[in-house]
C-alpha cells in the first residue's frame, strides 16, 4: 500500500497558521520544538506555508529556525477556507514526502489537520504536549522501528498521559497545543531557501463561503507572562473578581480564570486556563478559589511554583501547590497585597 | 423543503469522574469502574439535528460504533426523538484509530443513506481528538463545517450556520449534503419526552434480547445491529490494520501529593511567603 511507504529523508514541517498577515505564536513556538526534532533526524526544518501575499513572512520564519520554507500561493487562498488549504497542503505533502507535518491545535489547525491526514490516510495525533524522536518495538512482531516521532499528549480528561506512535502512514503527523512549546529566539540574520509551488485549485475547492465575521476582543496574553493570577468560583462574583485584579496588578501579573469562574460570568471566556483553556507554564501561580480539578490541573501544573488559596484544605489544588494558604480569600488576598506593597 | 439527517453518537466513560479506583496498576483506565454516558457535544448535536427536523421536516437517524452495551446511548436517542437508530458493532473494529473509525463510520453513513446534513459532536470526552467528524466528511467527500452553534437557515441546498472559532464568531454557507460538528455553545438539549421513554424503553438489539432471553425484537422496538459485512467496509482499513497510529506507552497522572510548604493565612505568615518569593526571584 502506497500509504505504508515512509519517507526517512524527509523533512520536519511545520504548518504556519497566518491570519490577515499575523503568524500565530504557536507556529513559531513549533519552529523552535521542529528545529530540536529535525537537528535530532539529521534532516532539515521547514515550513509550510499557504496563503496569497504571505511571502514577506518567510524571513520570520526562517529567524525562528526553518531551513526552508514550501510557499503555496494561489488567489483563492487568501483566506483560511478548510477545503482549499487541505487541497494545497495535501498538494505539498505529496510532491515533497516531508517525515513529520506538525500543526498548532488551534481552531485551524484541528479542522485542518484531520482532514489533510484522512486525505491523505496518514496517522494523526491530536493535541500533543511534547514531541520526541525514539525507537519503536512492536509488541508481537518484535519488529523495531528507529526515530519515529514519539507523540506525547494527555487523555480520558486529562488523566493518564499516552504516547502514540505512527509506524507506518507517514508523513507522521500531530497537532501541539499553544504555549507548551518554548518560543525559539528570534535570529535576524538566519537566512533559508523558498521553495514555490503552485497548487492546483479549482472552484469546487473553496467551497464554504464567510457571510459575516465578528472578531473576537484581543486575546489575553496569558502564555507569555511570568506570573498569573487566577480565581475560580470561589471568588464568589463579577464584582468580587476585583480582587484577582488588584493582586495581579501589584505583582504585573496577567488574569487568569478556571471554567467554572467563566461559566459563572465572572470573567471572559479569554482568561480560562485549562483543557479548554490555554496552558500555561508560568513562574508563578496563584490559584485563588480554585478547587483544582483535573480539567484545570491539565493547563497550569507545570508552573514552576504554584500558590493555592482555599478555604478548604482537602480542595485537590493542594495536591500539586507548592505553597498553600488554607483561609477565605477576602482575608488572605488583602493582606498579600499589604505584603507586596510593603517590600516595594 | 425536508432533511435527512445523520447523528454520530459515541458512548464514553464519564472521564470528569475519574478518581484513583478507576486507574489499574498498569496505569490503563479500568473503564469498567467509570459510568457510560452519552458523549456530551453529542447530545448538542442530536439537539441541532432535531430542531432541524422540527423546522423544515425530515429524519433524524443516529448511529453509533461500539460495544454492544452502546445500544443505550441509542435508546436515549430514541427518547429524545430521533426516527431511527442503528449499532455498528464488530470485533473486527476494536482499536480502531481516529483514520479507521471514520472510515467505518463513513461506511455506516453511506449505507444509512440518504443524508442531507451530517452532525457530529465536535469532540468525545475520552480521546478528546475532534478528528473523527473532518476525517469522516472527508471520506463522504462532503464539505465540513467544525464548531457549530446554530442553524440559521437553509434554503435549498444551502446552509447558513454560526461557528466559533479562536478569531471570533462567523456566519458561514456550505452547500448540502454537509457535515457538521457541533460544540456545547449550541441549544442546550432537550430532556427525553416521557412518552417517548414509555414507548421507547423496551426497544432493543437482537444481543440485548438474547441475554435477557426474549425473543428478537420487531418493528419500531428493534435497534438494528450492523457489522462490518453489513456496511461493506473493507477489513483492512477497520481495527488495528487501519490504524496508522499505535499507543505505545500510557502513564497515570498521579497527583504528587509531595506535601506543600503551608503558610499561615496570617499577615506575618504572608510577609514570610512574600519575602521568600523575592529572595527566590520569582516576584519583585
Ligand atoms: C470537557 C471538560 C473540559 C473542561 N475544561 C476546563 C478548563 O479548561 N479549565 C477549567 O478550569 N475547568 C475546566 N473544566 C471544568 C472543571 O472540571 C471544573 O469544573 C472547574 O475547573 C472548577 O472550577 P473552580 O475550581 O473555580 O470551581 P469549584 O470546583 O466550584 O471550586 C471552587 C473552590 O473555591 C473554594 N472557595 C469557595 N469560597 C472560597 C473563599 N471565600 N475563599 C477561598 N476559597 C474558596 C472552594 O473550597 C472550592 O475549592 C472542564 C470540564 C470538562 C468536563
Ligand atoms: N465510535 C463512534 N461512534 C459514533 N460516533 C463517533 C464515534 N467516535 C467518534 N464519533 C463522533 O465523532 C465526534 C468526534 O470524536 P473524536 O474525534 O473521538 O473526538 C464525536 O463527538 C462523535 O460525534
Amino acid at each position: 500500500m502506497d500509504s505504508k511507504t515512509t519517507n526517512r529523508k524527509g523533512d520536519v514541517w511545520v504548518f504556519v497558521e497566518a491570519v490577515q498577515g499575523r503568524i500565530a505564536e504557536v507556529s513559531l513556538e513549533l519552529l523552535g520544538k521542529g528545529r530540536e526534532l529535525a537537528d535530532t533526524l539529521g534532516v532539515p526544518l521547514a515550513a509550510m506555508l499557504i496563503g496569497r501575499g504571505v511571502e514577506g513572512l518567510c524571513r520570520a520564519l526562517f529567524s525562528h529556525g526553518a531551513d526552508k520554507v514550501y510557499l503555496s500561493e494561489h488567489d483563492m487562498l487568501s483566506r483560511y477556507e478548510t477545503h482549499a488549504y487541505t487541497a494545497a497542503a495535501v498538494g505539498l505533502i505529496r510532491r515533497y514526502s516531508p517525515q513529520v507535518v506538525v500543526y498548532g491545535a488551534t481552531s485551524m489547525g484541528r479542522d485542518l489537520a484531520p482532514r489533510i491526514a484522512s486525505t491523505l490516510r496518514a496517522g494523526l495525533t491530536a493535541d500533543c504536549t511534547d514531541l520526541e524522536i525514539g525507537d519503536h518495538e512492536e509488541p508481537v512482531s518484535r519488529e523495531v522501528h528507529k526515530d519515529l516521532l514519539l507523540q506525547i499528549r494527555p487523555a480520558f480528561g486529562g488523566n493518564i498521559i499516552a504516547t502514540i506512535v505512527n509506524p507506518w502512514g507517514w508523513p507522521q503527523m500531530a497537532t501541539v497545543r499553544e504555549g507548551v512549546m518554548k518560543m525559539p529566539e528570534s535570529n535576524g540574520s538566519r537566512e533559508g531557501e523558498i521553495v514555490r509551488f503552485s497548487p492546483e485549485l479549482s472552484a469546487q475547492d473553496a467551497i464554504v463561503r464567510v457571510v459575516e465575521e465578528v472578531p473576537a476582543e484581543r486575546r489575553v496574553n496569558l502564555k507569555a507572562a511570568r506570573v498569573i493570577v487566577a480565581g475560580g468560583a470561589g471568588v464568589g462574583s463579577r464584582d468580587n473578581f476585583k480582587l484577582v485584579f488588584d493582586l495581579a496588578n501589584v505583582l504585573g501579573a496577567e488574569v487568569g480564570a478556571s471554567r467554572a469562574a467563566v461559566d459563572k460570568g465572572y470573567i471572559d471566556k479569554g482568561h480560562q486556563v485549562g483543557q479548554t483553556g490555554t496552558t500555561v507554564r508560568p513562574a508563578l501561580y496563584i490559584a485563588l478559589g480554585i478547587s483544582g480539578q483535573v480539567q484545570h490541573r491539565a493547563g497550569m501544573s507545570d508552573a514552576a511554583r504554584i500558590l493555592a488559596v482555599n478555604s478548604d484544605p482537602n480542595a485537590p489544588i493542594f495536591s500539586i501547590a507548592h505553597y498553600g494558604i488554607t483561609g477565605d480569600i477576602n482575608e488572605v488576598v488583602p493582606m498579600m497585597i499589604r505584603a507586596i506593597r510593603k517590600r516595594v | 423543503m425536508p432533511y435527512d439527517i445523520v447523528v454520530l453518537a459515541k458512548q464514553v466513560p464519564d472521564t470528569k469522574r475519574v478518581t484513583g479506583d478507576a486507574m489499574k496498576e498498569d496505569g490503563t483506565v479500568n473503564r469498567a469502574a467509570l459510568p457510560a454516558i452519552f458523549n456530551p457535544e453529542d447530545l448538542y448535536a442530536l439537539e441541532l439535528a432535531i430542531e432541524v427536523k422540527e423546522r423544515f421536516g425530515g429524519s433524524v437517524t443516529c448511529l453509533t460504533m461500539g460495544p454492544v452495551s452502546a445500544a443505550e446511548v441509542l435508546r436515549e436517542a430514541l427518547y429524545r426523538g430521533a426516527d431511527r437508530v442503528a449499532l455498528i458493532t464488530d470485533r473486527r473494529a476494536a482499536a480502531s484509530d481516529t483514520l479507521a473509525t471514520s472510515y467505518i463510520l463513513s461506511c455506516a453513513v453511506t449505507h444509512a443513506a440518504p443524508y442531507d446534513i451530517v452532525c457530529c459532536g465536535r469532540q468525545a470526552i475520552d480521546g478528546d481528538t475532534a478528528q473523527v467528524g473532518p476525517q469522516l466528511a472527508q471520506k463522504l467527500s462532503i464539505p465540513q463545517v467544525t464548531y457549530v452553534s446554530d442553524v440559521e437557515e437553509i434554503a435549498g441546498s444551502l446552509i447558513r450556520v454560526r461557528r466559533h472559532t479562536d478569531y471570533g464568531m462567523q456566519v458561514v454557507e456550505a452547500p448540502l449534503p454537509a457535515l457538521l460538528t457541533v460544540t456545547d455553545k449550541a441549544p442546550e438539549p432537550r430532556y427525553p419526552a416521557m412518552k417517548r421513554v414509555m414507548k421507547y424503553k423496551k426497544a432493543m438489539s437482537p444481543a440485548e434480547a438474547e441475554a435477557r432471553g426474549l425473543p428478537s425484537p420487531m418493528g419500531d422496538m428493534l435497534i438494528e445491529t450492523w457489522d462490518l459485512d453489513t456496511i461493506g467496509a473493507d477489513i483492512e482499513r477497520c481495527g488495528m490494520a487501519g490504524s496508522p497510529t499505535k499507543v505505545k506507552r500510557i502513564q497515570s497522572i498521579v497527583l504528587t501529593g509531595s506535601g506543600y510548604h503551608e503558610v499561615q493565612p496570617t499577615q506575618e505568615g504572608i510577609e514570610g511567603l512574600v519575602h521568600e518569593l523575592i529572595e527566590d526571584h520569582t516576584i519583585g
